[in-house]
């Protein structure tokens, strides 16, 4: 951590809170809208204490509403807001879909720059918490597949606050994904003074030359300890679109072998874009087929069976294996 | 030229009965004793059964659970007022309406415990799945009620959501869509006042949720949720209506949630406890057994024998849940499609527990 000086632990929850406090500070343009965002601070809390501290003005309690919600967002940027929209699960993400397709992720394009849309659309997201229907899903390749969208999805308390204050900043429309079962699962120090993490640059969560093991979200946990006995490269890949292609095109040059761990269902889904990338761009480099580990192509079942349907760390290993031994 | 007015509108209010058990004679629906001991009957199980749930949630024995309490009587006495063949597009706080249905006890319990075979309706049961995302099936009402004037059948639909259900876009299609084809709907908001943390007038500018029937050319009509008469009584209206062609109607139920909106919430944060008071006085439960011992309805053993009914029947629907245990993992496979694909044939050949 780049830091002398850091302030005490703080999970997931808290270090996105900090993140929205501290650039509502410095940009009075900055406004947070959502679903029981505002006296309520949210049902995950993560927008606790906005409301006190800068009013109904700024931290907005909105109808439940989540197509207007994201449209008056666009409305607000078009008009010098940076509106950060709370969407309580990314299964309701749905009704809003049509304006960031259609709207959100076009604005830009169709004005031929001379509007733009910077907002922030927070969710979170994916499987992993017990939840009922629609609160675990993980489709953030319906988003990274739009042009126009930028896809972000932290890992960390540390990263989770340094991506969204680049998101916040960000002058196109960033979809901000939130691993549920996250938010407070790790707990750790954060620099003191303000800090950034570029957009579309991925980290290397544990170097290796033997394999490299790419991952994100929650799933990237359950990687790095499927990873602990390997000579693993794990790379974390923090922001989806656009990600960073040159990290991963790096490290397959150096292992030459590849899994990629994904929680969502296998099928067109995230990792096989960068396995599609490999695959042109360094299939020479490679001494095995690169290997998917993701969940069934089901609907996601409820919380008795979601563990069976998630990859766990033995079917990550078991891939690591496979590879390894080709 | 002067301004002409085009249209101006009424919206009504119904109450039969009151806080303190007196009903209005004109305004009583044709109810005889046997129907109004079956309407309480159901009420006790549909409250026994909320209680239940939020404590086995506490003790870990199921998940997140919505609770109705306060709402009863929206649920129960519209439910009635629809017959068996009536197809019924419920949300998820809708226990009381489940139940008035004769639903399975255990599988509402097995629902709530994250097991989807909760969901898999008897067939001799009119009812659609629980919805979870707010006001999407709506359209289906609308469809379902269309579909059932094309078939020549007399039945009509029923599409039940809350306050802020009304602020989404689906609501209004839905809304629209019902009215434009005169479909055989009913559309049963229960403004129990609160999405969440966000009270009703939050959610709309209007002075009610009925009077948004208004423009889609249809009936609205408020009325007492917490009064099991009245809504029976409208619902029934609202139902004859709709299957001698008159279209739909909207009926807004005005309630109280007295819980929590879930398990996961804490309602202290966003409301006061007088304002909570004020609605315990209001229960409509307690209520329609004021009217009933005053009637001479409830002598002798019959509060305690429905008390027991109630909880013999709760506690063996969650002996049976328990008893079921959990689906067998290669469940999640079978219903993604009516058969298996190649690739998910490949994909069940495959599995194997990824032990985290
Ligand atoms: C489309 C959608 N957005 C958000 C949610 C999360 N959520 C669940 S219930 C709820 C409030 C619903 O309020 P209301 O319609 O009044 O019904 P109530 O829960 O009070 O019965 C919200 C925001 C959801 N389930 N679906």
């Amino acid at each position: 951590m780049p830091s002398s000086q850091v302030l005490p632990a703080f999970n997931m929850v808290q270090a996105l809170n900090s993140a929205l406090k501290e650039e509502m500070a410095r940009n009075p343009d900055v406004v947070v809208m959502g679903e029981d965002v505002g006296r309520d601070g949210g049902v995950f809390r993560v927008t606790e204490g906005l409301y006190d501290a800068f009013g109904p003005q700024r931290v907005i309690d909105t109808p439940l509403s989540e197509s207007g919600i994201v449209g008056m967002a666009i409305g607000m940027a078009a008009h010098g807001l940076v509106p950060v929209v709370e969407i309580q699960f990314m299964g309701f993400i749905y009704p809003a879909f049509d304006q960031l397709v259609t709207n959100a992720a076009r604005i830009r394009a169709r004005s031929r720059g001379r509007f733009s849309c910077p907002i922030v659309v927070r969710t979170p997201y994916g499987a992993g918490v017990k939840a009922i229907e629609l609160h675990s899903e993980s489709t953030e390749a319906l988003f990274s597949h739009i042009p126009g969208l930028k896809v972000v999805v932290p890992s960390t308390p540390y990263t989770a606050k340094g991506l969204l204050v680049s998101a916040i900043r960000d002058p196109d429309p960033v979809i901000f994904l939130e691993p549920t079962r996250l938010y407070r699962m790790i707990k750790e120090e954060l620099p003191a003074e303000e800090y950034a993490i570029p957009l579309g640059k991925a980290r290397n969560a544990k170097e290796g030359n033997a394999v490299t093991i790419i991952s994100w979200g929650s799933m990237l946990h359950r990687a790095l300890k499927a990873a602990e006995p390997y000579d693993a490269d794990v790379l974390d890949l923090l922001t989806l679109s656009p990600y960073d292609e040159g990290a991963v095109l790096a490290s397959v040059k150096k292992t030459g072998r590849v899994v990629i761990v994904q929680e969502a269902p296998k099928s067109c889904g995230f990792a096989s874009e960068i396995s599609a990338c490999i695959a042109e761009k360094a299939i020479l480099h490679l001494r095995a087929p690169v290997m998917r580990v993701a969940a069934f192509d089901v609907v996601l079942p409820f919380a008795r069976l979601e563990e069976y349907y998630m990859p766990g760390i033995k079917n990550i290993r078991e891939a690591i294996e496979e590879t390894l031994r080709y | 030229m002067p301004e002409t007015v085009l249209d101006t509108f009424e919206i009504k209010r119904l109450d039969i009965l009151d806080a303190r058990g007196n009903a209005d004679p004109a305004l009583m629906p044709p109810l005889g004793g046997a129907e109004i001991k079956k309407m309480y009957e159901y009420l006790a199980i549909a409250r026994t059964f909320d209680d239940r749930a939020l404590s086995m949630q506490r003790e870990g024995r199921i998940g997140t659970y919505a609770s109705i309490r306060g709402q009863e009587a929206s649920q129960v006495g519209s439910a009635l007022a629809f017959d068996k063949k009536d197809l019924i597009f419920p949300s998820y706080r809708e226990s009381g309406v489940f139940i008035a249905r004769d639903y399975p006890l255990h599988m509402l319990f097995q629902f709530w415990s994250g097991d989807e075979r909760g969901m898999k309706v008897p067939g001799d049961i009119n009812i659609f799945p629980i919805c979870i995302s707010v006001s999407t099936h709506l359209p289906h009402a609308a469809g379902a009620a269309a579909a059932a004037v094309y078939k020549k059948e007399k039945t009509a639909v029923a599409a039940y959501f809350g306050d802020g259900a009304t602020s989404k876009g689906d609501f209004h299609e839905g809304m629209n869509l019902a009215g434009v084809f005169n479909a055989p709907a009913v559309f049963i908001c229960q403004n129990n006042q609160y999405a969440i943390s966000m009270p009703r007038s939050r959610q709309t500018a209007a002075k009610t949720i009925a009077q948004k029937a208004v423009a889609y050319g249809f009936k609205g009509i408020q009325v007492d949720g917490n009064d099991v008469f009245a809504v029976y009584r409208a619902t029934k209206e609202a139902v004859e209506n709709a299957k001698a062609g008159g279209g739909p109607t909207l009926i807004e139920c005005y309630t109280y949630r007295l819980s929590d909106h879930t398990t996961a919430d804490d309602a202290s944060r966003y409301r006061s406890r007088e304002e909570v008071e004020y609605w315990l006085a209001r229960d409509p439960i307690a209520r329609l057994r004021l009217y009933m011992e005053k009637q001479g309805l409830s002598g002798g053993k019959y509060e305690e024998e429905v008390r027991e009914k109630a909880e013999s029947l709760v506690d063996d629907g969650i002996k049976k849940m328990e008893e079921t245990g959990p689906a067998e993992p290669q469940d999640m496979f079978t219903y993604t499609y009516q058969g298996p694909t190649a690739r998910l044939s490949a994909q069940i050949r495959s599995f194997s527990p990824g032990a985290v």
